[in-house]
């Protein structure tokens, strides 16, 4: 929250920051990602990172993905925001699991959810879903999956086609 | 209906030891139905004997794709959807996601509102500490604190249904402020509880705190120093045992914690003990709070009046043009957000409950998602419970405090 | 007087074999441990002291299927889980009776999307459904006290 830190970090690894709602947000490019969260981590003082998560920006947007990132210095009082655009043709990104351990289940989730690649992770498999599930669902493309309730006047239609278990399989 | 799917040695290999591969150690399943595990975890063992030498957690079966779903229906609508995340804490999940709505449009609440919402988050905080108890004793086979915590819970859900009319998801506290004005027996229903409380912490405490069966099972069990556990991204209980003073309703005040005055228990050694003593420390601490809110309890509205996110009162439908249009609008399109996002982050009973909140313009949430606490609570299951053998297993799951709702969402 | 009057007095009492069965089946229901989301806690608020289920025979809960008659799906089925229902079901000795506690159990709930069964009658086959989301312990009471009635009119060939 504290602006010295933005500006340091403006200065050194050239990104925008964003201001809204009374916070700021600072974005730097993926080549970076990995310096930045190093530095934030070593030198800035950055003890846990609170979350990790993605956003969908459409596949007609370029670049597809937003990662976002979320810092807590315990010892300073302060928080910190970061986001990186991730390109939506092959999106993958390098991991940062050895500086914050628990960024490992969250790249899990973003991979298994978004389909970001995390490379040098330590444990990248589907988290959420069973393991041979085909498509990541929080993507924009991905159908939510909705499936049509059974009033009166389309009773008999559905009754056809849903699907009631028995009590032995044979 | 498809097969159950199994886990080869192959999919596992990296987090093994070596003597998983050549048949020395035993791979056990620890499945999904369990009576211990606190809902659906399944836990793949590597036993040495009896001895622990990893426990990897496996996660997704409770998986409800709320994230998915809220990003279909209006912001008031998706609410509803957030109760049923963490369903111990629900008025806490109800009001993380309200102060991130509210803070995205820019809308005030009134002081009556803020302080009704901390009483209720607070008696949150107590009725789920209460199940943490009951459970984790009934593990360590200590029954009659099971059915002592729940009859102080059913107080506490008779509260709620008073307030609301529902005893467990109730949706009370909405953008703007809390759905209406407490009742007038509220006030001496709340009073009465508090009244009885700290003698049946007390009596909860008696069976357990000083038992050495308890201690002997507890003390030094699942131990992880401070510095671990904020690299690990602990918060809650699990971090305040291990001597980190981080509580996110002193660390970034909302809903005016600020006004009231009260401690954050710590304790330095990191084992399940020292969680144990720390919620229940929390538990007296609740009752202050909760004791200065209602004797402060400020008059005026409870919800804000800017008709433009919040519906106007019906009595000024009938006579009102702006009201109507309002109400008209409200109910079929819903409110717009400008374009942006924000985190906002409260204080769960679990640890830090965070929201991230990103708005396109539009009636709907583009991207919601929600930071809970049991997901990295759980990460740090392997670390804790290596070495130990498998009963000290439960104990350790029991100590963390998870829900399966707040890990799979 | 009839021949039930004497014989009642020397201590015998005529009556079918299907009563007699399906009433000692009601007497002594142990359901299953299978508590899932948040109609668990219901659950477990029933189980406790102040709506307590040991008055209708369910005493204790089994953890293990063998040793249980009365599954009750407590929660949101998802995708991943639907498969270990349905092998714990059929783990499950006859006679067995299924109830689906809950919005969430009957048809699905809230949430209409990929992640969730719409009902779990789609993976085990249900006797008896209990609306609430969660419903109170005293509906979960009723819904059991319903089961008790459809047993006592089952007819012992069902089983067979």
């Amino acid at each position: 929250m504290s602006a010295s830190n933005y500006q340091t970090l403006v200065e050194k690894f050239k990104g925008t920051v964003i201001d809204f709602a009374g916070e700021q947000t600072f974005v730097v490019s993926p080549d970076d990602y990995l310096a930045s969260v190093e530095f934030i981590h070593s030198e800035l003082g950055f003890e846990m990172l609170a979350t990790l998560t993605a956003i969908d920006y459409g596949v007609q947007a370029e670049p597809r993905y937003h990662l976002f990132l979320r810092f807590n210095s315990i010892a300073g009082h302060d928080t910190f925001n970061l986001r990186v655009p991730v390109s939506g043709h092959n999106p993958k990104i390098h991991s940062i699991d050895k500086i914050y351990r628990n960024a490992n289940w969250h790249e899990r989730e973003v991979y298994d959810l978004f389909g970001v690649h995390f490379e040098e992770s330590s444990d990248l498999r589907r988290i959420m879903m069973p393991f041979d599930w085909k498509g990541h669902p929080l993507r924009k493309d991905y159908p939510l999956g909705y499936e049509e309730p059974q009033f009166t006047f389309n009773f008999d239609e559905i009754e056809g086609h849903k699907p009631y278990a028995v009590r032995r399989e044979e | 209906m498809p097969d159950l799917q199994s886990v080869t040695l192959e999919d596992i290999k990296h987090l093994v030891s070596g003597r998983a591969l050549e048949g020395d150690t035993m791979l056990l399943n620890m499945g999904p139905q369990h009576p211990s595990t606190h809902g659906v975890l399944r836990v793949l063992l590597e036993l040495d004997g009896e001895t622990v030498i990893n426990a990897i957690p496996d996660v997704g079966y409770l998986h409800t794709g709320i994230e998915k779903n809220m990003e279909a229906k209006t912001y008031q609508k998706a609410e509803v959807m957030t109760d049923r995340m963490d369903y111990l804490n629900t008025v806490g999940n109800n009001l993380g996601y309200c102060l991130a709505v509210e803070k995205l449009v820019g809308l005030d609440v009134p002081e009556r509102a803020q302080y009704l919402r901390v009483i209720l988050a607070e008696l949150q905080r107590l009725a789920s500490h209460m199940v943490w108890l009951g459970t984790s004793a009934l593990d360590i086979a200590a029954m009659s604190d099971y059915m002592y915590a729940f009859r102080e819970r059913e107080i506490i859900l008779g509260i709620l249904e008073l307030v609301s009319g529902q005893r467990m998801m109730t949706t009370y506290i909405r953008p703007g402020g809390v759905w209406r004005d407490v009742p007038a027996e509220f006030d001496k229903a709340v009073r009465d509880f508090l009244k009885i409380l700290p003698k049946r912490i007390d009596q909860y405490e008696s069976l357990l705190t000083k038992n050495p069966i308890f201690i002997d099972r507890c003390a030094k069990v699942g131990v992880i120093s401070g510095e671990d556990a904020l690299n690990w991204g602990l918060s809650g209980a699990s971090l305040r045992g291990s001597g980190v003073n981080y509580d996110v309703r002193k660390f970034a005040p909302y809903s005016s914690y600020d006004h009231f005055d009260f401690e954050v228990p710590l304790h330095t050694d990191g084992d399940v003990r020292a969680r144990y003593l720390v919620r229940i420390a929390e538990m007296r601490q609740s009752i202050k709070i909760i004791q200065q809110a209602m004797d402060r309890l400020p008059g005026g509205p409870v919800r804000s009046s800017n008709y433009k996110f919040v519906p106007p009162p019906r009595s000024e439908i009938g006579v009102s043009m702006e009201a109507l249009i309002h109400h008209f609008k409200l109910w079929t399109e819903g409110f717009s957000a400008p374009k942006g996002s924000v985190y906002v982050a409260v204080e769960s009973p679990r640890g830090e409950l965070g929201t991230f909140l990103e708005s396109d313009g539009g009636p709907k949430p583009y991207r919601v998602h929600f930071r809970t606490p049991s997901f990295d609570n759980l990460q740090v299951l392997p670390k804790l419970a290596k070495g130990h053998m498998v009963a000290d297993l439960v104990v350790i799951i029991g100590s963390v405090d998870i829900v399966l709702g707040d890990i799979d969402r | 007087m009839g021949v039930e009057q004497k014989l009642g007095d020397m201590g015998v009492v005529t009556t079918r074999l299907e009563d007699v069965i399906n009433w000692s089946r009601t007497g002594a229901m142990w359901p299953m441990l299978f508590g899932l989301a948040c109609c668990a806690i219901e659950m477990m608020s029933a189980q406790a002291a102040n709506y307590d289920m040991s008055r209708f025979g369910m005493e204790l809960m089994r953890a293990s299927p063998r040793q249980s008659d009365l599954m009750i799906v407590a929660g949101r089925v998802s995708r991943k889980m639907a498969p270990v229902v349905r092998r714990l079901y059929d783990q499950m000795p006859e006679p067995k009776w299924v109830i689906a506690m809950g919005d969430c159990a009957s048809c699905g709930g809230v949430f209409n999307n990929y992640a969730v069964v719409q009902g779990v009658d789609e993976v085990v086959p249900v006797d008896v459904y209990v609306a609430g989301c969660p419903p109170r312990p005293e509906a979960l009471i009723d819904g059991v006290v319903t089961l008790h009635k459809k047993v006592r009119t089952e007819k012992l060939k069902d089983w067979a």
